[in-house]
């Protein structure tokens, strides 16, 4: 027939259809194209140069960096500090295997039909904070205690996201469902908590919680600066939290309500048993979504003096041993923070996807 | 209002099993408990503030700070008080978040509809920088501007010179600054003229329309007046302005309006940070206006621009402007950021320095806290007399 | 109220007629001069009605005439502002064990199923019997095996509410119901929501309830289902009740001009 005749001719014309469509429809366009494609020709050689050809791998201390390019020993030479933070060296295989326990239970989280990953998200939602909470400071079963002072660099960044998200569920959700009650007092007593955390900056509670907490709590009781800042970012937290759970609960319709009514459960097994199940799984994107926008704020625990993973970075950035290598730091500290957020935010937009479309099972 | 007759009800029910009196219960442990709270903390705040002899009350607002602060835009010197370093922290911040929602938006739009453009180069372009940049921490990216770029320029007698009027180096960014000389209320008289031309053009149009059914150029027209009446009365008035040009004095510039570098580097990250979100959202509101909604117009005979301006911004506005005020929020609290490079914002001056010298924290940061609250409560109140508008437009 | 729980359960494949009216509860469900408000707005007003027990009631009248809020209030999914309802004894006041006590008796059957898409079918069917009346889940979950064979939908107990049709989730809905072993069942216009073919398979069952004895009120535009299977109609308009007939004379013979006018809409098409 005609047809493959006329095949062959389309295929090889494709790229140079293709262009033609996309790239060069017009003078506008054509402009447009050839000023960003110079922009990235001259751009891409210098950078790719700095970044691995005339970068410095080997070597032991600053003299070694020699290259005009990256000075990536800097890295390698420090990595420890920057993940560990001052956790004694032989004590680190305890972070070691929550990072892996981490991974168990969130990697299968990306691949669909892995089996039993619903039981390891949960396991990692409850029993990842119980395993770290023994194993991390120690101080039981005869672990060595580890001051929380010494902990830092990447793993207390993740600490603090981590509790920051957990802790702030539970109080997120009382808070949405208190904002909706009919009660008025509750609802207002709800809404000032979720206002007010909300309209401040990060830097004003963590402020507060190392300043203004230890003259609120009783003489004598006092916290860790690290427990002070959990507090603060927890209940800063829990007020976003809120705002994306009451979102869930008024995507859901009344009928639900109703028949749970009709049905006769009570407020708390009509909540329980039958709204927030389908309203927690309705907003997990929105859930995910803060807790990348809190995994990122955990950076601002610096300037009260905890050394995250930016910390520790910026703290070496300006040490006299090492020169000019502060871009490599900043770096490396950004590709940390994009590997994880860009990884979870794909994560949370498939999900998205698949609930919009209505995939349920 | 529910109208309730009792005599028509039996006795009614056990008082616990009432939900009127279960709710007024709940409620009055809900303040009960509240205020419990409230009194264990100001009570221990109280004793341990006196324990450690820090004084209360606002009265340290009156007593002066003695210390300097590098930018400030109402005066100040060391030798003024608390209060006064309230305000130039307060309008530092306030310059730096004007600054930067100005530069969001503009970049945020560019961004938003490059990601959507026919050019496949281009729109790949603007998924890169949305995906980079919105991953990193504004922290690092404020580090990233103000360590490794702006501290590594040169030194002022190395500046970058562009034209002989702006110099850059590590000291910051100096520009001329124009100094309006006599005559110039000619240039006022002149840009208040076509204001009340275009003004007065928009009415008459309108009218003609009405009545005529012709469409004037307004905007073309109104443009057009908006240039020329102000050029022409500038060169009337002689050019009454002069510009300040900075020029290196010893190991500094003088002269001409600085951009410090902490101002610099925060405003760029701000700004580079919030036009990623903007961008994002640019791009949704465009595609929230469904595809039928062009046709349909198109079907009615509206050219591509008209479509544009009368049936699809309209409607992606909409969509676009609750969102955008709340990043636009976001960078105003973002912008306490500024404490960590040193940039004399409220945060810094106020919750920072005075705080540390004065000791008294309830009161300075209650202070600060009400600052926010206030800006927050001002665009919410914006935010919801837009929805109202937008709401009576639908029906 | 355990010993009557027997002759309401669907043990019964043949379509008894109803029983001897002496076994029989006069006025189990009993409304007395009942108001309702929205705001300013009357929706009810001055409601009279009594329902024995086995009784079957149709509810018809044209839209917004306040059919669903009136069926709504007996089982305080709405609060009515004046008078007295009356259900198995129980009056409904503010008082939430009597509310609560009502509603175990009372099962509802909406227009849109309003299932729980979260939950199987057996697990909608099962959650109130677990969780309000405490049975064993084991007892639970065969009881309700049963009730979706009667409904003929036991080979979708593990699906999901989004996978069935909506025929199929309406039977559910009406299984859930049964599952609590109520005294009476209210449907709020159970098949309007529903294509043509579906209908049927629903108003089968919904007979079939019937044939066993169950209480029912039931708001619907099926006038064949009313004629069939209705002890009496009842028509509402504006909030009030204007007239209630046994089936045959209320089609045959309507007395108020209102109802006249309904019956030739209805009619019409
Ligand atoms: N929550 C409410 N608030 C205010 N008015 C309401 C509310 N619910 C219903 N109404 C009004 O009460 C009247 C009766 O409503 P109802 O739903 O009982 O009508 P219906 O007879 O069931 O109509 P349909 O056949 O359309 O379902 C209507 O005029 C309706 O507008
Ligand atoms: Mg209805």
């Amino acid at each position: 027939m005609t047809e493959s005749t006329m095949k062959a001719p389309k295929k090889a014309l494709r790229p140079v259809k293709w262009m033609r469509e996309n790239l060069f429809s017009g003078w506008f366009n054509t402009a447009l194209t050839l000023a960003v494609a110079y922009l990235l020709v001259t751009s891409v050689g210098p950078l790719l140069n700095w970044f691995f050809l005339d970068a410095n791998f080997v070597g032991s201390d600053a003299s070694d960096c020699t290259g005009a390019g990256a000075c990536w020993l800097f890295i390698s030479q420090r990595l420890n500090f920057f993940i560990y933070g001052f956790y004694p060296d032989e004590l680190q295989w305890r972070v070691d295997t929550m990072f892996l326990l981490l991974a168990v239970a969130f990697v299968p989280q990306f691949v669909e039909r892995f089996p039993g990953r619903k039981w390891l998200g949960l396991f990692g939602i409850f029993g990842l904070p119980v395993v770290g909470y023994f194993l991390i400071p120690g101080g039981t079963f005869g672990l060595e205690e580890v001051q929380s002072s010494k902990w830092g660099g990447l793993m207390l960044t993740l600490i603090l996201a981590y509790i920051g998200i957990i802790a702030s569920l539970p109080i997120g959700i009382l808070l949405a469902l208190g904002r909706r009650s009919d009660m008025p007092i509750i609802r207002g007593i709800c809404v000032v908590f979720i206002e007010v955390w909300r309209a401040v900056p990060l830097i004003t509670v963590l402020f507060m919680a190392s300043v203004m907490l230890p003259l609120f709590l009783p003489e004598g009781v006092n916290f860790e600066k690290l427990a002070r800042a959990l507090i603060g970012i927890t209940l800063w937290q829990s007020a976003y939290m809120a705002e994306v759970i009451r979102g869930g609960l008024q995507a859901i319709p009344r009928g639900q309500y109703e028949a749970a009514d009709a049905l006769g459960l009570g407020y708390w097994r009509k909540m329980g048993l039958v709204i927030l199940p389908q309203a927690l799984k309705m907003v997990i994107p929105g859930i995910v979504n803060t807790f990348i926008s809190l995994f990122k704020d955990t950076t601002l625990v610096l300037i009260i003096g905890l050394f995250d993973i930016l910390g520790t970075v910026q703290s070496t950035v300006t040490d006299p041993a090492w020169q000019n290598v502060a871009i490599e730091g900043y770096v490396f500290v950004a590709f940390c923070f994009w590997v994880f957020c860009f990884g979870i935010s794909r994560y949370s937009q498939n999900l998205e996807r698949k609930l919009d479309t209505g995939h349920k099972t | 209002m529910k109208k309730q007759t009792i005599d028509t009800r039996p006795a009614g029910p056990k008082p616990w099993n009432d939900p009127r009196v279960r709710s007024l219960f709940f409620q009055a442990i809900a303040i009960a408990f509240v205020f419990w709270g409230g009194w264990v903390l100001v009570d221990n705040t109280l004793s341990n503030m006196e324990s450690r002899g820090i004084s209360t009350g606002f009265g340290f607002l009156n007593e002066t700070a003695g210390f300097g602060i590098i930018m400030n835009l109402v005066p100040y010197d060391a030798t003024m008080s608390y209060g006064r370093t309230f305000w130039v922290g307060l309008t530092n911040t306030l310059l730096v978040s004007a600054m930067g929602v100005v530069a969001a938006t503009i970049l945020g739009f560019i961004i938003g509809v490059a990601r959507l453009s026919s050019n496949w180069l281009v729109a790949k372009m603007a998924l890169v920088y949305i995906e980079v940049i919105r991953n990193i921490p504004l922290l690092l990216q404020i580090f990233f501007w103000y360590f490794a770029v702006l501290s590594n320029l040169p030194s002022p007698r190395q500046s970058v010179d562009v034209g002989g009027a702006l110099f850059l180096n590590n000291r910051g960014l100096y520009l001329p600054e124009p100094l309006t000389q006599e005559g110039f209320g000619i240039v006022w008289g002149g840009i208040l003229l076509a204001i009340a031309a275009v003004v007065g053009i928009r009415i008459w149009a309108k009218k003609r329309q009405l009545a005529t059914g012709q469409i004037f150029p307004t905007f073309k027209v109104g443009v057009a007046i908006l240039v020329v009446v102000p050029l022409v009365s500038y060169l009337v008035a002689g050019s009454p302005i002069e510009w300040d040009i900075p020029a290196l004095k010893g190991f500094n510039f003088g002269g001409g309006i600085t951009i410090i570098p902490e101002l610099a580097a925060l405003w760029i990250a701000l700004s580079l940070y919030t036009a990623s979100f903007i961008a994002e959202i640019v791009r949704s509101g465009i595609l929230s206006v469904s595809k039928g909604q062009t046709e349909a117009s198109k079907a009615l005979g509206l050219p591509n621009g008209l479509t544009l301006r009368l049936v699809v911004i309209p409607q992606a506005m909409r969509v676009i402007i609750p969102p955008l005020t709340s990043q636009y929020l976001n960078l105003v609290k973002n912008s306490s950021l500024a404490t960590a490079i040193g940039y004399p914002d409220l945060v810094a001056v106020f919750m920072g320095t005075t705080l540390n010298q004065t000791g008294q924290a309830v009161e300075v940061v209650a202070i600060t806290m009400a600052v926010y609250l206030t800006i927050s409560l001002l665009i919410s109140l914006f935010m919801n007399i837009y929805n109202r508008a937008v709401a009576i437009k639908e029906r | 109220m355990g010993n009557s729980m027997t002759d309401q359960t669907l043990t019964s494949e043949t379509q008894t007629p109803p029983k001897d009216q002496s076994d029989k509860k006069p006025g189990i469900i009993r409304v007395e001069g009942m108001h309702k408000w929205y705001g300013d707005f009357h929706v009810l007003k001055d409601l009279n009605l009594t329902v024995d027990q086995g009784e079957r009631i149709v509810i018809c009248g044209p839209s917004g005439s306040g059919k669903s809020t009136f069926i709504r209030c007996i089982n305080r999914l709405e609060e009515h502002q004046q008078g007295k309802i009356i259900v198995d004894d129980v009056e409904l006041t503010d008082d939430v064990r009597q509310i609560d006590t009502v509603r175990r008796e009372v099962g509802m059957v909406f227009q849109h199923f309003n299932l729980f898409p979260h939950l199987t079918v057996l697990e909608n069917c099962c959650l109130s019997p677990i969780w309000v009346r405490k049975t064993p889940r084991k007892e639970a979950e065969a009881s309700a095996m049963e009730y979706l064979e009667r409904v003929k939908i036991p080979d979708q107990a593990n699906k999901f509410p989004g996978q069935l049709s909506g025929g199929q989730q309406q039977r559910v809905a009406i299984a859930r119901a049964l599952c609590m072993k109520p005294k009476i069942m209210l449907f709020d216009e159970p098949t309007s929501a529903l294509d043509p073919e579906m209908i049927k398979e629903v108003l089968d069952v919904m007979i079939e309830l019937a044939g066993s004895g169950m209480t029912m009120m039931c708001v619907t535009h099926e006038m064949g289902f009313a004629k069939t299977v209705a002890d009496r109609v009842i028509f509402m308009d504006g909030g009030e009740i204007v007239e209630q007939a046994p089936p045959h004379e209320f089609f045959t013979n309507p007395q108020e001009a209102r109802t006249q006018k309904f019956l030739q809409q209805i009619l019409a098409h």
